[in-house]
């Protein structure tokens, strides 16, 4: 693969954050620059590859997260390029004015490389599951937000998050997600991905709904209904044209996320298409409640981050934009 | 109930880790080594130190204790149930969905739960919030905190000391588990804490260090509260990470884990032997 040492072989059938942990000695090899900041949690990330390899440049904070992400704006004054890595809910909310008032106001080269995002600390419980990251960091002007869908998007973003100038914020889970891509996918941020071409609704969807939505596709189709599937990888800046041309060309769009319906990509989507192209959109995802506790597949179920979800939403989007229309 | 003595307190503790072993086995995996380390300081706060009724939860001028380091609540939810907040036998559901528990606590789902917790750091200026408002309804009640040791790298830590210094919180009680592990590994090759007595005592402490696993020391430390008069107290506890079961104690790779079936036999014989 063109600009990294990672075979298809390390990337498939990994969990996201060894993956994540792969590119990140890859990116260390190529840009100097880069530094690894972590706060007690370098093994769980992942870092301890790039800790390993570049002892030098990776620096363990303890448990100090507004001391770690306050320090990247300071490396990155002087021309690092800093990976700030920890728990999503940790590096959005522990550390959310540090990421406002010191990376994204001066507009800082800082990369904020969250795991464990969404629900997938099941058993975690409410404290360290993070539905809320995607709106509190969509608020912040100047922030890239990328969010992947598969290990190989994984990998790719990571190095596109680099080579980008200003801050971003990577969001990840953390076990294994199917792949959806193939190996010679191209990532562009903010340049979202027809996953499947269709007229009759949209589904657009990002990180591990991805799959779900492919998923909910293919149950559609066995019903006659021609449904497009588009990753929305890049949440901000969001892909305008593709949201419209959504809207216009099927009338009816389900949006899908791991994370909370307040603030997230649906909220961005719907933003977008009323003031462009009215058309009804259906949000998939948290229902504005604290998640609870258990395993990932059986808190998935009881939360509705499912392909029947995004089904019964679809038929429900499809179903509006008819009475519309009569 | 009658409060029990170093000797039962001991056996006591052996008894919950036991049934912590077969909880976390039964989950599937915990945060075992900092759990043990803690169980021997939860037990004496619960069947000996803190007054309390497992009968009426909320009783206003109860004492208050808050897990600050929420993983361990793999030692705090066995001691719940052996103190008779609820069955014993619902520690077979732990991590399972709508269990009322997982790896940290939630107040609204546990019986005899102060505060929900998990994301380390939040515990310590909570607990002074409570200090003041229960000397403010002219209680007697006090509030009792434990920390991981690598917790206190937090900066809230701080904050909350230098506050609870000022506002004179002799009805604060925090513990420091001081296991010398953090995630990563060893606390001094991490973000070491030392010199963390005069760290405490420079910013308005009463300091006691005691070591947290012997009941002996840890009633005497409790039993003459607070330290310095007009002074909120912090017991700075060595301990031994994974306290109990010989072949992960001071591991700090057992963080988190399961025992194989081998080293759960160990345990438990080792155990027994404490009984
Ligand atoms: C604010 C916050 N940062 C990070 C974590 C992840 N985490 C959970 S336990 C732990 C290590 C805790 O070390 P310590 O306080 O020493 O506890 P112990 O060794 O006794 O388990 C970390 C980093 C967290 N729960 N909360």
């Amino acid at each position: 693969m063109a600009g990294t040492s990672l075979s298809m072989k390390d990337i498939e059938n990994s969990s996201i954050r060894d993956v994540f942990g792969r590119a990140l000695v890859s990116i260390g090899e190529r840009v100097p620059e880069v530094v690894l900041l972590g706060a007690d949690a370098i093994g769980s990330t992942r870092g301890a590859l790039f800790a390993k390899q570049f002892p030098e440049r990776t620096f363990n904070f303890g448990i100090a997260e507004q001391e770690m992400v306050a320090a990247a704006a300071g490396f990155a004054t002087c021309g690092k390029i800093p990976i700030a890595t920890a728990y999503a809910f940790l590096l959005s909310m522990r550390a959310c004015e540090q990421v406002r008032t010191d990376i994204c106001y001066p507009n800082l080269n800082v990369k904020l490389m969250a795991t464990h995002a969404g629900i997938s600390m099941a058993t975690g419980g409410t404290t360290h599951h993070a539905t809320e990251d995607i709106a509190i960091m969509r608020s912040f002007a100047n922030l890239t937000i990328i969010v992947p869908a598969d290990a190989l998007e994984t990998v790719k973003a990571v190095e596109v998050a680099v080579e980008h100038s200003g801050p971003v914020y990577l969001r990840m889970g953390r076990g294994e997600i199917p792949n959806v891509h193939s190996r010679d996918y191209e990532f562009v941020i903010g340049r979202s991905t027809c996953m499947r071409a269709g007229g009759d609704v949209s589904v657009i969807a990002c990180g591990t709904m991805v799959a779900e939505a492919i998923a909910a596709a293919d149950s559609l189709e066995k019903e006659g209904i021609d449904a497009r599937v588009v990753n929305m990888h890049t949440i901000k800046p969001l892909d305008q044209e593709a949201v419209i041309a959504a809207a216009l060309e099927t009338g009816a769009i389900v949006t899908a996320e791991e994370h909370n319906i307040v603030g997230g990509l649906g909220e961005a989507v719907a933003g977008v298409v009323s003031e462009h192209a009215p058309a009804p959109v259906i949000r998939v995802g948290v229902r504005d409640c604290y998640c609870g506790i258990g395993p990932e597949d059986g808190l998935r179920r009881k939360l509705g981050l499912t392909s029947e979800s995004i089904v019964s939403a679809a038929k429900r989007a499809m179903s509006l934009k008819s009475s519309r229309n009569r | 109930m009658r409060k029990l003595g170093a000797q039962e307190l001991s056996v006591k503790a052996s008894k919950l880790r036991m049934m912590a072993i077969d909880m976390i086995d039964k989950a599937g995996g915990g945060h075992i080594g900092g759990s043990f380390s803690a169980m021997d300081i939860l037990t004496a706060l619960y069947f000996n130190v803190l007054d309390i009724d497992p009968r009426d939860p909320n009783k206003r001028d109860r004492d208050r204790f808050i897990l600050s380091a929420g993983h361990k609540a793999a030692a705090y939810v066995p001691v719940l149930a052996e103190r008779g907040y609820f069955a014993v036998e619902l520690l077979d559901t732990f991590n399972q969905l709508d269990s009322p528990f997982a790896m940290h606590p939630d107040m609204n789902k546990i019986p005899g739960c102060d505060m929900s917790t998990g994301s380390l750091g939040h515990g310590l200026p909570v607990a002074a919030g409570m200090a003041l408002a229960l000397r403010m309804d002219n209680l007697s009640s006090r509030v009792f905190v434990l920390m991981g040791d690598g917790e206190i790298h937090e900066g809230t830590v701080w904050e909350a000391a230098m506050g609870a210094a000022h506002f004179g919180l002799e009805n604060l009680i925090a513990i420091v588990d001081y296991n010398k592990c953090t995630m990563d590994g060893p606390i001094d090759s991490v973000m070491p804490l030392e010199p963390i007595e005069e760290k405490w005592r420079s910013f308005g402490w009463g300091v006691r260090r005691i070591d947290g696993n012997d009941m002996q020391q840890i009633l005497e430390a409790f039993s003459r509260l607070p330290e310095l008069d007009g002074r909120p107290t912090v017991v700075i506890a060595d301990t031994v990470k994974g306290k109990g079961v010989p072949s992960i104690e001071g591991d700090y790779h057992w963080h988190y884990g399961r025992l194989s079936d081998m080293q759960r036999r160990e345990a438990e014989a080792t155990l027994r032997r404490g009984m």
